[in-house]
């Protein structure tokens, strides 16, 4: 008799070395269901993800698959199973085509080993209409949005016949109307018999999709509920253990003096040959949170680079506090009051290699205090260090001696928080902060981002999560296509208006008006 | 039951590691290295690879032993100069492969500013490390600020060293032979004569060393020098504001960029020291008149490409590339004992690089042994959730 269940994960256990990364977890999913896996970050979801895939073999628990007890060993195993997955950043070969993307891996080849696209083609098309997963079979990767790119993910796990589909954060790069359409999508997906496992930390999805979520919770089981008997205020009471403020509080701003002021930047784009910011044009103030809001890809990147001086600029002038720094090295930057937490924590903000202290001090140790005579003052870093880490409570499994590698990310953020904040800048620019951070971690840094501007502080935030644009700012310039579209005030505005001047279907032109 | 937890921590130790891992390497290397002489003439592998491994101590009288360990002693500095030039690039994410190059200038500077010119050895020698310096920097400009891959560079660069200095030395030759005149003489022209002449003052100081290798007039300054040079590459590396700016660009040279350090200016100076270090190594081997330079060698001296191999093998740790050196350059003597007969004198070489091939197998041991470690770690776990 066939079991009720999919796939079921019962009582697996993962150890490594001084920690337990699931801790008899056991994870049901029913045929044709909607089943959310919540968990704060370091909860144990990739972990648990992995051993489902074969990467890891778990010490202790089984899986079943339709009731039956199966061993995966890799992920090839998985893929027999008919596991598929969507992974949070696409696995596409961008200069080819929707189609060969699609069948990569599993080419319908004939006589002499050519290839015979046209019944792969035929069952694509077939896929696509039924699940309403609109693509152009020869569009290239590089050229189609990402909304787009997604559904090619999702039709590959179909061409492969897979039943049993995993999301993982699949909304983190799409706009709110291209949230709604994959909600519609994976509904589609359920209707039709599959089964979706459906991981995230946005509780409102989870509400408006799911009909089951499971919580984990340092690497421990919490919980399965049923989504329509609890609100979110549960979900979120069980994934951090303590009931979590959703809303930033926040007084009024006051704006003071300008501090950054940015007249027609304009920065080329490695990636093609026109500028990826194409005259930008806007002031920050003191004791403000002026954010950058847009969908990725859109010219944030290569701005910020300019402004902190990772690339150099076309044209136009950045002014900080009265001095122009339009030319000035990074270093310059820094000293003269700009702190950056950037965009990308592992490629830029951290030496993973480095311990803790050593990149705690990483913007600083040149100064006298950690340097003399060419020698760093050992003692003085470590109590340095120690100060912050006691200050911003970032947890390490050694403390300042910790492999920066080894901590877990919304620790690593903790720590390029504290040095950029610690530095005591007028100008912080805060580029994701919250970037793949859990619940509790994300109300840290929005009240870390809030303080600095009570405290008088210019802030400039680009982000990319519509709740954090809404919440945290005082005042929202929207980029699309390298330019500044549009100018709102949070406190007016509202999610559906903040995304058709994303999607470049609403522009303003109030932007020469700086 | 109390001593299992500290041999295991002990066993846990990343430098302990290493070295258990160099030593598995040089195990392996010399059982390689042992088939291959089997395979050649299995009569005398036996007592070929124990000849290898007793180098000097195959003399039979203690005097010459010694005599024999200077020697040894003697081509160690060098190669340990070009292991720290190796790994001191290295840990600043460059593969300095050009350490030959930089040596082979090193050589000419200092050569000819002892032969041609009859300066004293500190000139000399600073000539060396000079030259070494130019020729690593021309590697790091042209990777900073043209992106050109280093190993191409320094490998180009390597022939351009090799052939300038052969051309260079040709002013110095003696005319009786290949070889440039000794370092002990100078050329003087005397009413427009060219005459030669002693010239002591190039040879560097004996300080009395030679006394306690049997008056191996060939031992001195350069290794005491060689071992000071690896202990500062050591400070310079971990204590200094400089080594944390050179390891941050080598670890992660984006974030070295995004905190303000100049990462090309940075590569530019790396290789610079990288260069002047392998340039004082040669000065460390013909200041001393132990060899002269040959100049119609037509392949780059092998002493770059040896400390390569004293880099890995040492784990590229300044300290532990004393050792390292010492020992590769003991069985690259060892190799000159064989029977020339029987066996090449190249199965040193051999061995060596089977050692270096195994080297980087450390990872794998490393990641083995943990694995191990951890599973006996976990059994007294469940040992004792079952009694309780």
């Amino acid at each position: 008799m066939a079991s009720e269940y999919a796939i079921e994960m019962l009582n697996i256990t993962k150890r490594f070395p001084g920690i337990i990364a699931n801790d008899n977890i056991t994870l049901q999913l029913r045929r044709g269901e909607i089943h959310a896996l919540l968990g704060e970050n370091g909860a144990g979801k990739s972990t648990l993800m992995s051993v489902l895939f074969g990467l890891y073999q778990p010490e202790e628990g089984t899986i079943k698959k339709d009731g039956q007890v199966v061993k995966i060993n890799d992920p090839n195993d998985a893929n027999a199973l008919g596991i598929g997955m969507v992974h949070q950043h696409f696995k596409l070969v961008e200069c080819f085509t929707v189609l060969d993307n699609i069948i990569l891996g599993v080419e319908p080849a004939g006589k002499f080993g050519l290839l015979q696209k046209e019944d792969a083609r035929r069952r694509v098309i077939e896929l696509s209409e039924k699940y309403g997963l609109h693509v152009d079979p020869d569009a290239k990767i590089s050229d189609i949005t990402v909304g787009m790119q997604q559904r090619t993910e999702i039709l590959k796990m179909l061409y492969r016949d897979n039943e049993i589909l995993i999301f993982d954060e699949p909304t983190a790069v799409l706009t709110p109307q291209e949230i709604d359409e994959l909600m519609q999508i994976m509904r589609n997906l359920r209707a039709e018999g599959k089964s979706i496992l459906f991981i995230s930390h946005k509780l409102a999805e989870i509400m408006a999709v799911a009909d089951r979520c499971s919580v984990l919770r340092k690497g421990k089981y919490i919980g399965t509920v049923n989504t329509a008997d609890v609100t979110m205020e549960d979900l979120s009471a069980m994934m951090v253990g303590r009931n979590v403020n959703f809303h930033v509080e926040k007084k009024p701003s006051h704006p003071g003096d300008v501090i950054l002021h940015v007249e027609n930047m304009t920065v080329a784009s490695k990636v093609h040959k026109n500028n990826a910011v194409k005259g930008v044009t806007f002031d920050v103030r003191a004791g403000e949170i002026v954010c950058i809001a847009g969908i990725d890809g859109n010219g944030q990147t290569e701005f910020v680079y300019g402004l902190t001086g990772l690339e150099p600029l076309v044209d136009g002038k950045i002014v900080l506090q009265g001095k122009d720094i339009t030319n000035a090295p990074i270093r310059e930057r820094s000293v003269s009051g700009m702190s950056h937490i950037p965009e990308d924590r592992h490629k830029h903000g951290l030496v993973l290699d480095y311990s803790l202290e050593d990149d705690i001090v990483l913007q600083r140790y040149f100064e006298g205090e950690f340097t003399k005579h060419g020698f760093l003052r050992r003692p003085n870093i470590r109590q340095y260090a120690e100060k912050l880490i006691e200050q911003y409570d970032i947890r390490s499994g050694q403390g300042p001696v910790t492999m920066a590698r080894s901590m877990s990310g919304g620790n690593q953020q903790k720590a390029i928080i504290a040095r950029e904040i610690d530095k005591n800048p007028s100008l912080l620019v805060a580029v994701q902060p919250t970037r793949g951070l859990d619940v509790g971690a994300i109300e840290y840094i929005h009240r870390q981002i809030v303080a600095q501007r009570d405290a008088g502080k210019a802030v400039l935030l680009v982000s990319l999560e519509m709740d954090e644009v809404l919440d945290v700012s005082d005042r929202i310039l929207v980029m699309y296509e390298g330019e500044i579209v549009g100018e709102l005030d949070p406190k007016k505005t509202n999610p559906e208006e903040m995304g058709l001047y994303m999607a470049g279907a609403k522009r303003d032109t109030v932007k020469k008006e700086a | 039951m109390q001593k299992s937890p500290n041999r295991e921590s002990l066993l846990r130790k990343p430098g302990f590691q290493t070295l258990l891992a160099s030593l598995l390497c040089i195990v392996l290397g010399l059982l390689v290295g042992f088939i291959a002489l089997l395979i050649i003439n299995p009569s005398g592998a036996g007592e070929a690879i124990m000849d290898i491994m007793r180098n000097f101590l195959n003399y039979s009288k203690r005097t010459t032993q010694i005599k024999n360990l200077g020697n040894t002693l003697v081509k160690t500095a060098p190669l340990l100069m070009c292991s720290l030039s190796v790994l001191f690039a290295y840990k600043v994410g460059l593969f300095n492969i050009g350490a030959a190059g930089q040596y082979v200038a090193g050589a000419g500077a200092c050569i000819y500013c002892a032969v041609g010119l009859g300066l004293p050895w500190f000139v000399c020698m600073l000539a060396s490390i000079l030259a070494g310096a130019v020729v690593g920097a021309v590697s790091g400009a042209l990777k900073a600020y043209r992106n050109v891959n280093e190993v191409i560079s320094c490998i180009m660069l390597n022939w351009i060293s090799l052939y300038l200095v052969n051309t260079l030395l040709s002013g110095v030759k003696n005319p009786t032979s290949p070889y440039t005149y000794s370092v002990t003489k100078k050329l003087v022209t005397v009413d427009g004569v060219q005459q030669v002449v002693d010239h002591p003052q190039a040879l560097l100081p004996q300080l009395g060393i030679q006394g306690l290798f049997n008056n191996n007039k060939y031992v001195g300054l350069a290794l005491p020098l060689a071992i000071l040079l690896a202990v500062c590459i050591w400070v310079l590396l971990s204590k200094t504001r400089l080594g944390y700016e050179l390891r941050a660009t080598g670890l992660n040279k984006n974030a070295a960029k995004y905190c303000g350090m100049q990462d090309r200016h940075n590569i530019v100076l790396t290789m610079a020291i990288a260069g002047g270090l392998a340039g004082i190594g040669a000065s460390m081997l013909y200041l001393t008149g132990f060899e002269d330079w040959s100049v119609t060698q037509s392949s780059v001296p092998g002493m770059g490409f040896n400390g390569i191999a004293a880099a890995f093998l040492g784990g590229l740790n300044p300290i532990a590339s004393i050792f390292s050196s010492f020992f590769i350059q003991h069985i690259t003597d060892g190799g000159a004992q064989l029977d020339k007969q029987v066996y090449p004198a190249e199965i040193s070489s051999l061995i060596s690089s089977l050692i270096i091939y195994f080297c980087g197998f450390v990872l794998f041991f490393k990641t083995s042994l943990n694995r191990w470690l951890d599973r006996r770690g976990e059994k007294p776990l469940t040992d004792k959730g079952g009694k309780a």
